[in-house]
């Protein structure tokens, strides 16, 4: 800077810079708020010709103009919690192993893998799922289930590969890595006078983290969950290349390896032909069904977790 | 007695975890075994430097797909990476406990929860439906949207940490608030910017969803900007979905080029990381 300047001078690129930063945070909620006002006012021809039969029906014919979105809502919400079901126990072991029994060695290795497994594009995981895995799946794990226990309905055939439970499995793999390091950093959170107290009454490592650790990460673990759940929800591109796009499941066949249709695969795959208004506006009917659901668990996620640092700072 | 059942459950445990681990493992792997091996045979200088061959013809390569993830990637990062750092600088130096800055706070935490597929559909409403074409300038208005609440989540915790001795050194040396603010908290908290602003780049080098109505595809190489451009993660969902086997071959080979550069932004970030935390103890 040359020569001294007026502090009034300062005030006012004081007062420039406050501006920019106030103008580029409000283009943020500006952004946010159209976000929700263009998927309404996509919606409308949807909203005012389906009425709430959008919500309910289970029968999607655009050339009969014919729009229920049951079907694809229950498959979002079933292949969702299917795959945090099987990846919970995971993550939770991957949490516990890292912080109990790891070599401090491995510990940064294994961070690696779980965030280049975080960072594996989902289209990615689609063609792997489509042409490596689903063809594996159906010979060696649906057939003989099918042939063998495949009177009970959910478990029913005929074995397609491609199928709500091959969705479930890659999307348990994609959200692995999401809770296992929300676990892991709760885990390490546990207050090592706990730990050292127990391990010198002479508890195990494993006794202390049962005990100590998941008890004190246990609200911490639900908004994990809850991540999870909001990522897998959302999940688009390795969903359709490996659920079947079929509107079957689960009113026509209730088979867990039948093809299946979610919110998200039914607009990737419809989008382009979404020609008359009312079908184009169902379709974006669901993105914004969706975008409530997955803004919903969102908020119980924060909500969860901005109480557990509270806690943690007391 | 009983103190030995409770040492062998604790080993079961630590074994447990160990296979647990090792299981989760195994898909990465296989995930990354399968893109080299399959990828590899599709590539060669045609294959790098070419267009598309059109539909039953063979041959052909992906260089308009390359290409157009650079460009859209390039434009999403002047929208969305100086717009994250204000937003971030803005939250971690000049927030209060007022209503306007939590509704900032919020519409950054909101965005990062929303699923890409929404972005793609947010952009078609706002621009594609406009303009009366698909456009690439709507994908990189929906990745770069995407990437704000990471760029700003990563700058306003850097600058978070940044001690105020800092901050106060320099209000006693008279240092304007905006000086302060861009030369000194954020000089010290660049590293954190910079690693963010990578790893938001890598994000939305992988997105697909968003891409699918707004910059569609195209069997050649881009003429503007603002018409429809292909990408590497279009061109992988839809040649894997072709039938062909050339096609899928072709998608092998295009995903092996996406994942080296997702991956290896991701390992640059990792090393730089551990160098800072190793400095820091």
């Amino acid at each position: 800077m040359q020569g001294k300047k007026s502090s009034s001078h300062y005030n006012r690129q004081d007062a420039v810079f406050k501006y920019l930063l106030i103008s580029a945070s409000l283009l943020v909620v500006g952004l946010f708020a159209a976000l929700f006002l263009m998927l309404i006012r996509g919606s409308l021809p949807s909203i005012l010709g389906n009425g709430l039969g959008f919500l309910t029906g289970t029968t999607w014919d655009p050339i009969n103009g014919i729009y229920g979105a049951l079907p694809a809502i229950l498959t979002t919400i079933v292949t969702s919690l299917l795959a945090v079901g099987i990846a919970i126990p995971v993550a939770l072991g991957i949490a516990i192993f890292f912080t109990e029994y790891a070599p401090v060695k491995a510990k940064f290795p294994l961070t690696v893998f779980i965030d280049l497994l975080a960072a594996i594009p989902s289209v990615i995981f689609g063609i792997w799922g489509l042409w490596i895995i689903a063809p594996l799946i159906k010979t060696y794990v649906q057939q003989p289930l099918v042939t063998s226990i495949g009177f009970i309905p959910i478990f029913g055939g005929p074995a397609y590969g491609i199928s709500l439970s091959l969705a479930s499995l890659i999307l348990a793999i994609m959200v692995i890595p999401i809770i296992a390091s929300l676990a892991i950093e709760l885990l390490s959170r546990t207050p090592i006078t706990l730990k050292e107290g127990m391990i010198s009454l002479g508890a195990t490592k494993w006794e202390s983290v049962m005990r100590v650790g998941l008890p004190f990460a246990r609200m911490g673990v639900i908004a994990a969950v809850m991540l999870g759940l909001g990522r897998a929800l959302g999940e688009t591109m390795a969903i359709t290349m490996v659920i079947g796009n079929s509107y079957m499941w689960p009113f026509a066949n209730p088979s867990i390896f039948a093809p299946a249709t979610s919110i998200t695969s039914k607009i990737a795959s419809e989008f382009y032909e979404a020609t008359s208004a009312i079908y184009a506006g169902s379709l974006i009917e669901l993105a914004l069904t969706l975008l409530i659901i997955t803004l919903a668990t969102n908020v119980a996620f924060r909500y969860i977790i901005n109480k557990t640092n509270k806690e943690a700072k007391r | 007695m009983r103190m030995v059942s409770r040492k062998n459950k604790d080993r079961v445990a630590r074994w447990l975890s160990l296979a647990i681990t090792v299981l989760a493992i195994i898909p990465l792997l296989w995930i990354i075994c399968s893109v080299v091996v399959n990828g590899i045979s599709a590539i060669n200088l045609e294959f790098i430097t070419g267009v598309p061959a059109p539909y039953g013809e063979s041959g052909g390569g992906i260089a308009n797909a390359i290409f157009g993830t650079l460009i859209i990637n390039a434009m999403a990062s002047i929208f969305g990476i100086p717009v994250g750092i204000l937003t971030g600088m803005y939250l971690s130096e000049y927030a209060t406990k007022g209503k306007f800055s939590s509704a900032i706070r919020t519409s950054v935490e909101s965005f990062s929860g929303v699923p890409s597929i929404i972005f793609g559909i947010f952009a078609f409403t706002i621009i594609v439906t406009n303009v009366r074409h698909y456009t690439a300038l709507a994908a990189a208005f929906a990745l770069g949207i995407m990437m704000i609440p990471i760029v700003a989540k990563a700058t306003e915790e850097s600058m978070r940490v940044v001690s105020d001795d800092m901050r106060e050194a320099a209000i006693a040396l008279g240092v304007p608030k905006w000086v302060r603010t861009v030369k000194i908290v954020l000089g010290v908290a660049r590293g954190g910017v910079i690693t963010g602003s990578l790893l938001a780049f890598a994000r939305i080098s992988g997105e697909t969803a968003p891409l699918l109505f707004t910059a569609l595809f195209s069997f050649y190489w881009p003429t503007g900007i603002d018409q429809p451009m292909a990408t590497l993660q279009v061109l992988i969902y839809n040649f894997a979905l072709s039938g062909y086997q050339e096609r899928v071959l072709q998608a092998w080979g295009a995903s092996l080029l996406l994942v080296m550069l997702v991956v290896a932004i991701n390992i640059v970030v990792k090393i730089v990381t551990r160098q800072k935390y190793k400095e820091g103890i």
